[in-house]
C-alpha cells in the first residue's frame, strides 16, 4: 500500500510538471502573455520566500528575517548566490547559539 | 583537420554548458542536503522502509509535499486523503512549467519533457534566472546538469537520512533550514537591483501570500494553494510593469 502511494504521489506531480511542455508546444504567444509568463518567476520567488522565513526557527521570526537581510545585502554585491547561502546560515547560527 | 578542429570546439561548449549547470546547480545541492536527511529520518519514524523513502524521492522529487506525506503515513492516512494532498501542494509547479517552458520554446519537445519532471521550486527558480541560456547550443546541458546535480542531492540526502539517522547536529541543521530561503533571496536581489519594477512584482506576491497565510489561516493545510494564489495574482502584474524583454 505504501509503494501504491508513492506511485500515485509520482504521477500527479508529474503530471502538472510535464503537461506545459505539450500544451504550449509550437504556441506564438501574445505579447502580453509573454509577460505574463515572464513575471512568474518573480511572483514565485516572493511567495516561496514570505511569510516561510520566518517559520525557520520556531516563534522567532526575526531570525529567519536577520538571516534574509543578510542574504539580501551580500547578494546586491553581484557575488554567486552561494555567499549570500552561508551568510544567512552563519547568521542564523550565531542566532540561535 | 578542420572537421576535427569543429569537434574539439564543439566538445569543449558541451562540456561549458555541463560545467556551468552544476555550478548553478551547487547551491540547491547544499540547501537540499538537510531537507532531505530531515525528510529521511522522519520517513523512517513514520514506519516507511529505507527503499520507500528512497524511491519516494527517485519518484516524486518535491520536497515538501514528501515532508508532508511521511506526517500523514505516521498518523495512519490512507492512499485517496495523501495523494489528493500531493496534488494541491504540487500544483504550482504546473504554473511554474508553462513559464518555462515559454523560455524553452526552442528546446526539442522531448527535452521539454525530461527537463520539465526535474521541475521543483528551486531548479526553476535557478533556471528562470539563467533563463538566457536557452538560448545558447547547448542549453539543453546547461539545464540537465541544473537539475540532475538537485536531483542527486535530494536522493543522498534522504537515503542518508534513512540509513544514518540524524546526522548533522541540531543547531547546524536548524541554521541551514534558511539555506534555500537565502537561494530565493540571491537570486531575487540582484534582479530586482537591474529592475525596480521585479520587487514590486515580488512585493506584491508576498503581500498576497502573507495574507492568505496568517489572517486567512492557509498556513496549517493550503499552502499549497496560497503560493498558487499569489504567485498568478502577482505575476498578472507583470503584464502592465514588465517590458516585452525582461526576461533575466
Amino acid at each position: 500500500m505504501i509503494i501504491a502511494t508513492i506511485i500515485g504521489m509520482a504521477i500527479v506531480t508529474m503530471v502538472p510538471r510535464f503537461l506545459p511542455a505539450f500544451i504550449m508546444n509550437g504556441l506564438t504567444l501574445k505579447p502580453w502573455v509573454n509577460r505574463w509568463l515572464n513575471a512568474i518567476p518573480f511572483a514565485a520567488l516572493g511567495a516561496l520566500i514570505f511569510p516561510g522565513i520566518m517559520y525557520v526557527i520556531d516563534d522567532r521570526p526575526l531570525i529567519g528575517i536577520l538571516g534574509g537581510v543578510v542574504a539580501a545585502v551580500i547578494a546586491l554585491f553581484n557575488v554567486n548566490v552561494i555567499f549570500a547561502v552561508i551568510g544567512s546560515i552563519l547568521t542564523v547560527y550565531l542566532l540561535t547559539m | 583537420m578542420e572537421h576535427v578542429q569543429t569537434l574539439t570546439e564543439e566538445e569543449f561548449s558541451k562540456q561549458t554548458a555541463i560545467k556551468k549547470g552544476l555550478v548553478a546547480g551547487f547551491p540547491i545541492f547544499l540547501g537540499y542536503l538537510p531537507i532531505a536527511i530531515a525528510y529521511g529520518v522522519l520517513a523512517k519514524e513514520s514506519g516507511l522502509s529505507t527503499m520507500e523513502t528512497t524511491m519516494m524521492s527517485v519518484l516524486v522529487f518535491a520536497g515538501a509535499s514528501q515532508l508532508m506525506a511521511a506526517g500523514l503515513f505516521a498518523s495512519g492516512a490512507m492512499f485517496v486523503e495523501i495523494v489528493i494532498a500531493t496534488f494541491v501542494l504540487n500544483f504550482r509547479h504546473f504554473i511554474m512549467s508553462m513559464s518555462f517552458m515559454n523560455k524553452a520554446k526552442d528546446f526539442p519537445v522531448r527535452w521539454k519533457f525530461l527537463l520539465s519532471l526535474g521541475l521543483t521550486d528551486e531548479t526553476f527558480a535557478v533556471s528562470s534566472l539563467h533563463g538566457g541560456k536557452a538560448k545558447h547550443k547547448y542549453g539543453t546541458l546547461f539545464y540537465l546538469a541544473l537539475i540532475l546535480f538537485a536531483y542527486i542531492g535530494w536522493i543522498l540526502g534522504s537515503l542518508a537520512g534513512a540509513l544514518l539517522g540524524d546526522i548533522i547536529p541540531t543547531a547546524i541543521s536548524q541554521s541551514m533550514g534558511i539555506a534555500l530561503y537565502a537561494m530565493f533571496i540571491g537570486l531575487l536581489a540582484p534582479s530586482v537591483k537591474k529592475e525596480w519594477r521585479i520587487g514590486i512584482i515580488a512585493a506584491f506576491s508576498m503581500l498576497i501570500n502573507y495574507i492568505l497565510y496568517e489572517p486567512l489561516g492557509f498556513k496549517d493545510q493550503q499552502e499549497g494553494w496560497a503560493i498558487v494564489i499569489s504567485t498568478i495574482i502577482g505575476s498578472l502584474l507583470g503584464i502592465f510593469l514588465l517590458k516585452e524583454d525582461d526576461e533575466s
